[in-house]
């Protein structure tokens, strides 16, 4: 089967135990953003597309099946940021392969320099979700998954955080965003995805994202 | 060969006997609750070590190959159910006993046999009298230290699923994302063999040693005995150790770098 044209990231059939099988595609430059109650499969599906759990069904990225990509290369590819992202490290820049270039776009997001030598402990759990955003952006994702990123931010690092991917996207990156907050959702979503009960399905579709027509000025 | 020991009647036995009781009838006016346990491990104990004496003896008499073999080889399936049991968050299905009896197997064979083979050579060199005493002192080291280990590594793994996972998202390879809890299920392992080894002869006089110098062997050589049992239970230890942790993080993941809990056994 060859790519449909556009599409970046191309879902055939995928299902795993709480997930019904779901087919889907993202082209690149463009936002999804995924719909549903709590407890109704998003993070199962998300998991899924990370292959962190093991899951049936086929996925393709720019045409090639995930089964051919080490897993390694694919998470580098297809990037996901949890609800609760981890840390493995004493300090926060350990987590950091570059934080010179990570720290540039920490800024973006209203976080300073030296928040490199940071304890864990230090950042609060708002900071700490940035922090996480910009260490999945730091591999460079081709795809990037976002489960909640807004969750525990207040209203101006909300607004930073989809300035910052709203320019990503811009420059070619393919988002899945869970967002429990319509509002937002509408915002950043170029279309919708909805999750109910262990079953995906597209759920009307928006020509332009509201944050391009607030791009666009009339 | 003359007898340089004390031999002990059953009567010598029944006075130092009546230090249990003691201890029973301590728990009885002090409402412990224990001095049941405490007749029934001490009964326990009387025949199981009875019975270790007549095994031990039918075994030195026989010196057959197949024999020592076999009752090696109960010796850790019954070391091999003991790890089993002790662990927190056991593999699910044959895996939580395979793997930490399979690892036990393959270090006290070996390091046995290496012992037999160029340190003390005795004739046959499975002579029950060394093999069996040299497999049961490496065997139990073994054990708690396998035990610890994968005690460690899947407690490790289910507490800090987040770190772990955090990692293999971002594309580390399994071994990487494992490595900080792989190194303390190791370390957790490794450290009774390093106390033992500090302690020896400071804090505690080993009982191997001390029993030897009771049975009438000079103190010297003695302590010689005890210092090779020693490298012997830390090498058994190690190579039993580095197996069942490696295999337990090589089953508690898979070939698509996926962190496998569901592996463990439901609780």
């Amino acid at each position: 089967m060859t790519p449909k044209a556009g599409a970046l990231l191309e879902v055939d059939g995928l299902h795993r135990s709480g997930l019904q099988p779901a087919s889907f595609s993202l082209a690149a430059g463009e936002c999804i953003a995924v719909h549903g109650h709590s407890g109704s499969g998003k993070t199962l599906l998300l998991r899924a597309l990370a292959d962190l759990d093991p899951n049936r069904g086929v996925v393709r990225l720019e045409g090639r099946d995930r089964a051919t990509i080490p897993a390694p290369t694919w998470r580098q590819r297809v990037g996901y940021l949890p609800a609760e992202p981890g840390w493995w490290a004493d300090t926060i820049g350990e987590h950091f392969i570059d934080w010179e270039s990570a720290a540039v776009v920490a800024a973006q997001l209203g976080l300073p320099h030296e928040a490199r030598g940071w304890p864990l402990t230090r950042p609060s759990t708002g900071e700490r979700l940035r922090l996480a955003l910009v260490r999945a952006l730091a591999e460079s994702p081709q795809v990037l998954m976002l489960d909640e990123p807004t969750a525990a931010l207040d209203a101006g690092s909300v607004a930073a955080v989809e300035a910052l991917l709203r320019q990503r996207v811009a420059d070619g990156l393919a988002v899945l965003w869970v967002s429990h907050d319509p509002a937002q959702a509408a915002r950043v979503g170029h279309r919708h995805l909805l999750v109910e009960a262990g079953r995906v399905r597209e759920a009307g579709r928006d020509r332009e994202a509201g944050w391009d027509r607030e791009a666009e000025p009339q | 060969m003359t007898k340089d020991y004390i031999a002990l009647g059953y009567g010598d036995l029944a006075i130092a006997a009546t230090l249990v009781l003691l201890d029973a009838a301590a728990s009885l006016v002090l409402h412990l609750g224990i001095h049941r346990g405490f007749l029934i491990s001490a009964l326990r104990m009387v025949v199981q070590l009875s019975l270790m004496g007549l095994v031990l003896a039918t075994l030195f008499a026989l010196s057959s190959p197949l024999w020592t073999g076999l009752a090696a080889l109960a010796m850790i399936a019954f070391a091999g159910r003991e790890i089993a049991s002790r662990q927190e968050r056991p593999l699910a299905g044959l895996w939580s006993y395979g793997l930490g009896t399979g690892c036990m197997l393959v270090a006290t064979t070996l390091v046995t046999v290496f012992a037999l083979t160029t340190a003390l050579r005795p004739h046959p060199w499975y002579d029950p009298r060394y093999a069996i005493p040299l497999l049961g002192m490496i065997l139990s080291n073994t054990m708690t230290g396998i035990g610890l280990g994968l005690n460690t590594l899947s407690s490790g793994l289910v507490n800090r699923r987040g770190a772990v996972e955090a990692r293999l998202m971002l594309g580390h390879p399994r071994r990487a994302a494992l490595s900080p809890v792989i190194r303390q299920a190791l370390r957790s392992a490794l450290m009774p063999i390093v106390n033992t080894m500090s302690a020896a002869g400071i804090v505690a006089l080993p009982g191997m040693m001390t029993g030897q110098i009771l049975g009438g062997v000079p103190p010297g050589e003695a302590v010689k005995y005890q210092i090779l049992i020693l490298f012997l239970i830390a090498g058994g230890t190690g190579i039993g150790a580095v197996a069942a942790v490696l295999g337990g993080a090589y089953r508690l993941t898979d070939a698509r770098h996926r962190l496998r809990l569901d592996r463990l056994a439901a609780r």
